[in-house]
């Protein structure tokens, strides 16, 4: 962990993100009561008012407080659909990788047919049909999602699976379930968590298009959402959509470079040992 | 006492790898049988396919033909369940501990597994079956609860064959498991193992490339190249006097202090 | 003038930042032109460091407190041009993706300023003197097409091939099997004859070391327990490690270790 320090792009990822989180923390104490409640005038300018430092949206609702709320459903979501998708591609991966013939034929075309839906319209579809909720965007972003780290844990496998630690659970007569979930997938997983920032910030990213298109949870506040709202009054009040605007690319920066920090990091240790 | 039973028969065992259009075969019409509590080494060149027949006997590969007695049953017969019961009684103990066991695991956990799985004693008595098991093969009980990475070779290894008893097998596979080990760490080991031989009756399939540590420790020795059995007998009497060209070049190889002496002497 | 090709003076190494655990301590040693000396130790005995560190390959962590003299003198010796290095695995040492030929000639094109056309008549020259079948063949292949003997003979190759005067082997034969052990420690014995260079030879391996060496370090835990000429440390060990190791051989005179087993066999 103190090398990750000494890498700058690493530092300035996790700076990003403890921002991020501290925001996503505080906005229920900062901010009490629903964020969607008006507080003033609608349209109000950003530094103009010492109460409403980043002004009011068109129907006068307090724009910090909502992007205070937002960090925590983008956070919530991120995270959620892409541990969701590892957690789902490493067993999957693991199990076609692990056990192999048709159980492996099988596991990895389903794969494909996964990959070859452009995975927004995947979530698109899904959410249109099932109707939108937290989970339920959980659900859809993670759908999309899970075929990469499903892939990476396979190749990991089947080289794993040739090591004696493999052969010495099988002497054992340790049930093959078993192997391939507590002595395989644990060791596949290095590889497969690396993939986790790009997930993250792609899930974050698809999260804020399904609200923009309005297929958001409509009960909580969404960067998306606010983006959306704004749109309407692009040219009076550019701000509106623009400050959401870049707490999004701030986010998604975060989260890419804390990612490439950490696989960095892990690679100079390597290296060294 | 005479003709006893085999505890394990192996006869036609063939086995043949299909690498980039090129068919390697690893064994080829291999018969052998051990005896309980006795010890038979396989030895040969690499690539003469000895670590290759060891795990088709354990079912770490499935033969393309042959036959495989263990106890008085048809071991290649055996699927699911009933193989990984039987398992219990046919164990391995491998060249490095370390990539044969989870490094990330405890002492305790390693040998806790077999326990577990076998059923062979109740969760509350497992500790103390674990700390008798590492008293049995000269480790302090104490070490349960270290990580395989923190200890010595020798006490992993020591592990590793505290494993491998632990489901109190008749016949354990030493694949290369005493090659690795610094020289004085290798007697004990070989000592430890001759011990639990003249206790439990365990036999071993014994393999290494080591032709002095054959002799002194196996009773009979098959010798093997290209995955053929080339001459097999009385472990002292092949070597102190091979018949096949591979025995006789193996034996040659072997480095030796008394020659040297008196070439230079 | 035949003072020692390496003087070893008083050499510490530790790895460690508190210095409280060497990897060697206090070691002097000297290598005479054209001998053969073998390091002999188990593992932590410091044998592969004192490898390194005459080779000027210690990583850059390595605390390193005395000297290494190199033809009496304090400058380096060039890698690969004075020193020739043999790894315990040469699939390690060798580039997989380059040509086993251009690996050999590339090491004499470098130090011994020969055009490409002379390097590359040097390689297929010196795959001939390790041995190889066929070195018109083996020129243009990769690692990964030829066995463990065949790649530690090109490790070799490429280690020479700039005719240097002193060849470290560092468990060069260990992870190979006996006969090909055996054909290695020819070769080596044989170049090393040839060329007038001196060997230094790491091994755990009492007895190929005593096949091979002149002189025998036995080394424990850092030390320098015992150093001789070969048969004296072997037939007349003056230290007790020393006497233990060679207890602990097991040659194909050892005693048996197992009583005969009563049952007849078919």
């Amino acid at each position: 962990m103190r090398r990750l320090v000494q890498i700058p792009e690493a530092l300035v990822g996790l700076g990003i993100l403890a921002v991020l989180v501290v925001m996503a923390l505080a906005a229920p104490m900062l901010f009490p009561g629903d964020p969607l409640a008006i507080k003033g005038a609608p349209l109000l300018p950003p530094f103009q008012e010492w109460s409403l430092p980043l002004g009011t949206d068109r129907l006068g609702r307090d724009v910090l407080a909502e992007l205070f709320h937002g960090a925590r459903t983008s956070l919530a979501v991120g995270l959620a659909a892409a541990a969701a998708a590892i957690a789902v591609g490493a067993v999957i991966g693991t199990l076609a990788g692990f056990a192999g013939g048709i159980l492996d034929e099988t596991l990895m075309r389903i794969t494909d047919a996964f990959q070859t839906v452009p995975s927004f319209l995947l979530a698109l579809a899904f959410v249109s049909v099932v109707g939108p909720s937290l989970t339920v965007v959980v659900i859809a972003i993670a759908l999309s999602a899970w075929t990469g780290p499903a892939r990476v844990a396979r190749a990991e496998v089947l080289s794993i699976r040739e090591r004696d630690f493999v052969a010495g659970a099988r002497v054992i007569g340790m049930h093959p379930l078993e192997i391939a979930l507590r002595e395989v997938l644990p060791n596949a997983l290095p590889p497969v968590l690396a993939l986790s920032s790009v997930i993250v910030a792609s899930a974050i990213l698809i999260e804020a298009a399904l609200s923009f298109l309005g297929l958001g949870d409509p009960n909580r506040v969404t960067w998306g959402g606010m983006i959306a709202e704004g749109r309407t009054v692009l040219r009076s009040a550019p701000f509106l959509s623009i400050v959401p605007g870049i707490a999004l690319v701030l986010t998604v920066l975060g989260v890419y470079l804390a990612g490439e920090g950490v696989v960095e990091g892990t690679a100079v240790r390597k290296g060294l040992s | 006492m005479a003709m006893s039973e085999p505890l394990l028969a192996v006869s036609g065992l063939t086995k043949r790898f299909h690498r980039s259009g090129t068919i390697v075969t690893a064994a080829e019409d291999i018969s052998l049988s051990i005896s309980p509590a006795e010890t038979l080494a396989l030895a040969g060149p690499s690539g003469s396919g000895k670590s290759t027949i060891a795990r088709l006997i354990l079912r770490l590969i499935e033969p393309d033909a042959g036959r495989v007695d263990f106890g008085g049953e048809n071991f290649l017969a055996l699927r699911g369940s009933a193989l990984r019961a039987r398992r219990a009684r046919l164990q391995m103990v491998f060249q490095d501990p370390l990539a044969a066991l989870n490094p990330r695991a405890t002492v305790a956990r390693v040998l806790d597994d077999p326990l577990r799985i076998h059923a062979l004693v109740s969760r509350s008595e497992r500790p103390s079956r674990i700390a008798a098991l590492l008293q049995r093969v000269g480790l302090s009980s104490d070490l349960a609860d270290r990580y395989l990475h923190e200890i010595s070779g020798g006490q992993r290894q020591r592990v590793a064959i505290a494993r491998a008893i632990a489901t109190k097998p008749s016949l354990i596979v030493l694949d290369e498991a005493v090659s690795a080990l610094d020289v004085s760490v290798r007697s004990q080991i070989l000592e430890l193992l001759l011990d639990l031989q003249r206790t439990e009756r365990i036999a071993y399939l014994f393999v290494s490339h080591d032709l002095g540590v054959v002799r002194a420790f196996a009773h009979r020795v098959v010798l093997l190249e290209g995955g053929r059995i080339t001459e097999q007998g009385d472990a002292r009497a092949v070597i102190d006097n091979p018949q096949s060209a591979i025995g006789k070049a193996l034996v040659a190889a072997v480095p030796r202090l008394t020659t040297t002496i008196q070439e230079r002497s | 003038m035949t003072g020692p090709l390496v003087s070893i003076r008083d050499l510490s190494v530790t790895y460690r930042r508190d210095a409280t655990s060497f990897s060697l301590r206090n070691i002097d040693l000297d290598i005479a032109p054209g001998e053969r000396l073998a390091i002999i130790g188990e593992s932590g005995s410091g044998k592969s460091t004192l490898a390194l560190a005459v080779a000027g390959l210690l990583p850059p962590t390595a605390a390193v407190n005395g000297a290494i003299l190199w033809s009496g003198q304090l400058q380096l010796p060039r890698g690969g041009r004075d020193i020739g290095f043999v790894f315990q695995d040469a699939s390690a040492s060798l580039d997989p993706v380059m040509a086993v030929g251009r690996e050999i000639a590339e090491v004499a094109h470098t130090h011994l300023d020969q055009d490409w056309a002379q390097a590359e008549r040097r390689a297929l020259e010196l795959l001939r003197r390790v041995k190889l079948p066929d070195p018109g063949t083996v020129l243009h292949a990769y690692p990964h097409q030829l066995s463990g003997g065949q790649r530690q003979r090109v490790a070799i190759a490429a280690a020479i091939a700039a005719g240097p005067r002193l060849l470290i082997a560092d468990e060069a034969t260990s992870a190979l099997d006996t006969i090909v052990q055996a054909e290695i420690v020819a070769l080596i014995r044989q170049l090393v004859a040839e060329d007038g260079m001196a060997l230094l030879f790491v091994s755990h391996d009492i007895a190929l070391a005593a096949e091979l060496a002149d002189r025998i370090a036995v080394f424990r835990r850092g030390e320098m327990v015992e150093l001789g000429k070969a048969n004296a440390v072997i037939q007349a060990p003056e230290h007790a490690y020393t006497k233990k190791l060679l207890d602990a051989h097991i040659g194909l005179d050892a005693e048996p270790m197992i009583a005969p087993v009563g049952h007849g066999h078919v």
